[in-house]
């Protein structure tokens, strides 16, 4: 956004004798706008490329009929649909919640972009905090999770909320441990900090932290954990569809149903954005930087969930936690332990 | 049932977890490249799914699979049944109806004044097609898509099943 107010400054004339807040909205309103078409586009994008990406896996060829060339328009012909079906509530549910509930799990997932580092300049705002920032706001999600477990008044939706939060503050904090690993050795919070920390090195990807010693396994913890963050199989417990029929989203049809599934899917993005920013480098790339090598690196690793969603069958609650709780904590302690030892060394 | 204990590797569960993603990139990847290859015109390569894309490209039958029925036909066109009731009689359904007339040739005793199928009752056992001593109902018209808005449009009559 800073970039973008010396942008438009420089470019525009006229611009400095504007009303100063003026001059700041401006910048705030692009850069809001930019976030919400990338919020808007990638889960119709990368809904499609799953459902492909399954079907290949299964030997099996997906959607093929709406829009001609290998059914490239059905997720904008499903999301059209979705807008336009009956708005359903619960005679019993809880008006207010029910509604509100997609809107913060929504905005858990939307508000991490700010501090998404696409390029060295493109970022919303280079927060001192960045990383903090996001493990806070996107613990949002689990509060809108419960919201919408409680305010359904369906039992199935209570169990799904309820295992959504046991779930997501369990394994929120090996994420953590397992990001402070990246943290220590740089000093700072900044995502920008992180990235440029990152710069160089043997072939242009040595110092990236995926091929240093603690941080690589740092970067397995991680990314287990931040899987179940966003529910993904083989730790989608709170949706779990043979057991609780949609979880938390069983009551919800339609816009507010889609809310879900974007939200779902911009998490997806925000953790895997946040793994390239910490563990592979950024916008760093030995052939080409900036958002084309940031998107490709997060975009993969949205690619290995998809892969491991249709390898991997779904874990049972206690093997859940203790996944958690006895295996994933205990090794970040360790990594966290390592890291200060290689940092005061 | 025996059960082996999983060892330490197994118990471990990471080993099993490249194993499973070892072998579903392996599909899509095999899969990726059939198709990219049958897109650049390599047709002879055989396809990338194992489905079929139904109403354009249609799963071959065997030869023995029991479709729609039909009533074959003599030379002159006149169908070769001659009312013998021996496929009403086999019919465990009782789906077929059929009412004999006698026949112009004196050779021939009789024919089929009315044959008709119901075939939202058949149960398309094939038992009519093994009693009829003259071969002249088949299952061999590979339609498979019999669907109508009413039961009577279900009543399939000689017109429809001598074509």
């Amino acid at each position: 956004m800073e970039a973008l107010l010396k942008l438009l400054s420089d470019n525009v004339a006229g611009y400095g004798s504007l009303a100063s807040p003026l001059q700041y909205l401006l910048p705030m309103v692009l850069a809001s706008l930019c976030c919400i078409a990338l919020v808007a586009l990638f889960p119709i994008v990368a809904v499609y490329a799953e459902r492909k990406v399954a079907a290949h896996m299964q030997d099996r060829l997906g959607p093929m009929r709406v829009g001609g060339w290998h059914g490239w328009a059905q997720t904008i012909a499903d999301g059209i649909k979705l807008l336009l079906k009956e708005d359903i509530i619960p005679s019993e549910a809880d008006r207010v919640l029910f509604k509100l509930a997609p809107l913060v799990v929504f905005a858990g997932g939307f508000a991490s972009l700010v501090v998404l580092p696409f390029g060295a300049s493109v970022i919303v705002s280079d927060l001192n905090i960045g990383v903090l920032y996001v493990v806070a706001i996107s613990s949002l999600g689990v509060v809108g999770i419960i919201m919408a477990g409680w305010a359904s008044n369906n039992k199935y939706a209570l169990f799904g909320g309820m295992r959504a939060a046991a779930q997501i503050v369990s394994y929120e904090i090996p994420a953590v441990m397992a990001i402070l690993t990246v943290v220590i050795p740089v000093g700072s919070l900044s995502t920008q900090e992180i990235v440029r920390a990152q710069e160089g090195g043997w072939l242009g990807i040595g110092n990236w932290f995926i091929f240093k010693p603690v941080t690589a396994v740092a970067f397995l913890v991680y990314y287990l954990a931040s899987l179940a963050e966003v529910n993904r199989t083989p730790f989608d417990i709170p949706e779990a569809e043979s057991e609780l029929v949609a979880g938390y989203h069983t009551e919800y049809s339609g816009m507010r149903f889609a809310f879900f599934m974007l939200a779902e899917y911009v998490n997806m993005f925000v953790v895997s954005a946040i793994g390239a920013t910490l563990f592979l480098g950024g916008w760093n790339s030995p052939v080409f930087g900036g958002p084309v090598a940031f998107m490709l690196k997060s975009v993969a690793l949205v690619f290995v969930q998809f892969w491991l969603r249709w390898t991997l069958p779904r874990l049972r609650v206690d093997q859940l936690m203790y996944v958690s709780w006895k295996v994933l904590l205990p090794a970040s302690f360790v990594l966290v332990i390592l890291a200060g030892a290689l940092a005061v060394r | 049932m025996n059960r082996r204990d999983l060892n330490f590797a197994e118990r471990l569960y990471l080993s099993e977890v490249f194993k499973g993603l070892w072998l579903t990139s392996g599909h899509f990847f095999s899969n990726m490249k059939k198709h990219l290859a049958r897109q650049l015109g390599f047709t002879r390569i055989e396809k990338g799914a194992v489905t079929f894309q139904y109403p354009e490209e249609r799963r071959p039958f065997s030869p023995r699979y029991r479709s729609r029925h039909r009533l074959t036909q003599r030379e002159d066109g006149s169908p070769r049944c001659v009312a013998c009731m021996m496929c009403e009689t086999a019919c465990p359904a009782r789906c077929i109806y059929i009412v004999a007339g006698e026949h112009p040739d004196p050779n021939i005793e009789k024919y089929p004044a009315r044959f008709d199928i119901d075939l939202g009752v058949c149960v398309f056992c094939g038992f009519c097609v093994e009693a009829c001593p003259e071969d002249a109902i088949r299952m061999d018209t590979g339609i498979v898509e019999i669907a109508a808005y009413s039961r009577k449009e279900m009543i399939y009559h000689i017109e429809d099943l001598l074509q």
